[in-house]
């Protein structure tokens, strides 16, 4: 075979791998679209469930996880942007940085579950929070962070150095320059991560699992330390653990859940690829 | 840091207020190592007993029945071994193969479609992905001639798509830094296309594809909901032999989100659980410590979490 044959081939096999990989996420999106959009009317989005569940709304079920979601803003917010700050303007080539960025990339691998036995170790019975909202969004939270830190590390760096340059010789002190001239440059790019962190959060079930999760509950939480229901748990429930609850049901709350964290994720590209065009520097 | 430009007009009580931000700024980021460090500590101090109480031998026997208290741990172990062993001859190839096709061969404004598809992928919750493997694809997956559709292999199936996003977007980044000036010498040599990405751009490469793999298969390990509903969660044994990704399985992830629940806190059991999740907790540290190795941690830095 000679090389420009191989290089035709080889051409060919790319792309139909390539097609293989891209084409079933299409494929996902759409079937789920196709086979959820039956069952969302304003009743399905504004009503409590009914008669074991098989009836009514999941209205309880997506406000609990609005909550839990800002629940993991509030936790996660202040930690990883002064974390971010520390390690893009503070923090010096040394053993402590080193173990510091060590600890982050370990927190991203963690697995979700192993958050779910962490906040139930240690928020649930330790520090006697109970099945909580309070102990989910704290568990949510640290689970948010290396994703939030991250970013917001790469956001902070990309403002140019001739900022600080200039506000320093301006006479201006380091936490003034990086308060007045850095953050309000690197904003966009924060806002990107948390909203990416969050997204993920929303969608998470493992780590509610034991923390904050509840199979049922008509009413809706009045306080931080109330359980609730919360989307993707509610998902798991009605489609493994009721007998007798119609797909359509089951489709249209995956199709929910799946709108909800897919628009956060849109947006907060969309905030990336606008900040990114308008950048003048 | 501290170069203390102190403007002349500058007043004390303004330079104690930025030392305690700046104190705060700090203590924030310490945080993460103290973090690590607590869920490292939880779990030992919740798993331990698992195993002080049970003798190694049983506790890496081959039974799991909780209910009669024998905690073997042999099948979960190998249920994430084939499952991940499944998942990673799946993803490796497509990922790569993809991150190539996005980096090499894709036109521009294909490409500025694509990219964005990854992230969606990246952003479908695994419940949703777990939700239709267990309605959509396992159905399939039996009339395709298994005994049944839940099996290790649709948890592969399932996972390889779950850690595509990772493998590809820091494959991509890879191909991505090697200098243009190598692809443009081998082309002016009178090379291919395809000689020069399979000769030149992947063994620069190298490295930040090993770790794309690396981090795809942490992620794959860690998967808990996706694999709960599709493996079909029998905690046996598979018989070994070529047949065995078509038989049910449970993970050790998919044993604690299935049992935690209903087990008594300070029971065996519940230290048993706690346990898995410590071996899980290491595996994962060293898989990720080890990436991060490969290229100082600087390198893996802007890649945490796989998708941003």
């Amino acid at each position: 075979m000679s090389r420009q044959q191989t290089q035709r081939l080889a051409s060919v096999l790319i792309t139909l791998t390539a097609v293989l990989v891209f084409v079933p996420v299409i494929v996902v999106i759409v079937y789920l679209i196709w086979q959820g959009i039956g069952a969302i009317s304003w009743e399905f989005l504004t009503q409590p469930p009914r008669n074991g569940m098989t009836e009514g709304g999941i209205m309880p079920a997506i406000l609990g996880t609005l909550v839990l979601t800002m629940g993991t803003a509030l936790v996660s917010m202040p930690f990883s942007i002064a974390t971010a700050i520390y390690l893009a303007e503070y923090a010096g080539d040394n053993r402590l940085t080193r173990t510091i960025r060590m600890a982050i990339v370990n927190l991203a691998g963690i697995p979700s579950i192993v958050y779910g036995l962490f906040g139930l170790g240690a928020f649930v019975l330790a520090a006697g929070f109970g099945t909580s909202i309070l102990a989910g969004s704290l568990t949510l939270g640290i689970m948010t962070m290396p994703v939030v830190i991250s970013t917001a590390e790469e956001a902070i760096n990309s403002v140019p150095q001739q900022f600080r340059t200039v506000s320093l010789s301006l006479g201006a002190s380091k936490w003034q320059t990086i308060w007045h001239q850095v953050l309000p440059h690197a904003l966009p790019g924060i806002i990107t991560g948390m909203i990416l962190g969050l997204s993920r959060a929303a969608g998470e079930t493992a780590p509610i699992l034991f923390t904050v999760a509840a199979f049922y509950i008509p009413t809706l939480p009045t306080s931080i330390f109330d359980q609730t229901m919360a989307l993707p748990y509610h998902l798991y429930v009605i489609a493994t653990q009721v007998p007798g609850m119609p797909l359509r049901v089951q489709y249209g709350t995956a199709l929910v859940l799946l709108l909800i964290t897919l628009t956060m994720t849109l947006i907060a590209t969309a905030v990336r690829t606008a900040v990114r065009r308008r950048r003048d520097w | 840091m501290d170069t203390a430009q102190a403007p002349p007009e500058s007043l004390p009580n303004r330079r104690i207020g930025e030392r305690i931000i700046e104190g705060i700024i700090l203590v924030a980021g310490i945080s993460t190592i103290i973090i690590v460090a607590l869920i490292f500590l939880f779990l030992l101090k919740e798993g331990i007993n698992a195993f002080l109480d049970i003798p190694l031998r049983e506790l890496f026997g081959d039974r799991w029945y909780p209910i009669d208290g024998i905690y073997g741990l042999m099948p979960l172990l190998v249920g994430t071994t084939l499952v991940t062993i499944g998942a990673v001859i799946i993803a490796v190839p497509l990922g790569l193969v993809a991150a190539i096709y996005l980096g090499e061969l894709a036109p521009q404004w294909l490409r500025e479609i694509l990219k964005p598809l990854i992230e969606i992928l990246a952003g479908i919750p695994s419940i949703v992905l777990g939700f239709l493997g267990w309605v959509a694809l396992a159905p399939l997956i039996q009339n395709a001639g298994a005994d049944t559709g839940l099996t290790a292999f649709t948890g592969s199936l399932l996972l390889a798509y779950m850690s595509l996003p990772t493998i590809i977007s820091i494959s991509e980044d890879a191909l991505y830094a090697v200098p243009k000036e190598y692809r443009d010498g081998s082309l002016a040599l009178g090379a291919t296309q395809w000689q020069t990405t399979w000769r030149v751009v992947l063994p620069a490469a190298r490295s930040g594809l090993v770790i794309a793999v690396m981090l795809g298969i942490g992620r794959v390990i860690g998967e808990t909901m996706g694999v709960l509903l599709v493996t079909g969660n029998a905690a046996n044994m598979p018989p070994l032999g070529p047949g065995m990704l078509f038989n049910p399985v449970r993970t050790m992830t998919a044993t604690i989100a299935a049992e935690m629940g209903e087990v008594a806190q300070g029971s065996l059991h519940y230290s048993v659980l706690f346990g898995i999740g410590l071996i899980l907790f290491l595996i994962t540290f060293v898989v990720n410590w080890l990436a991060a190795r490969l290229v100082g941690v600087s390198g893996a830095r802007t890649k945490v979490g796989g998708q941003v």
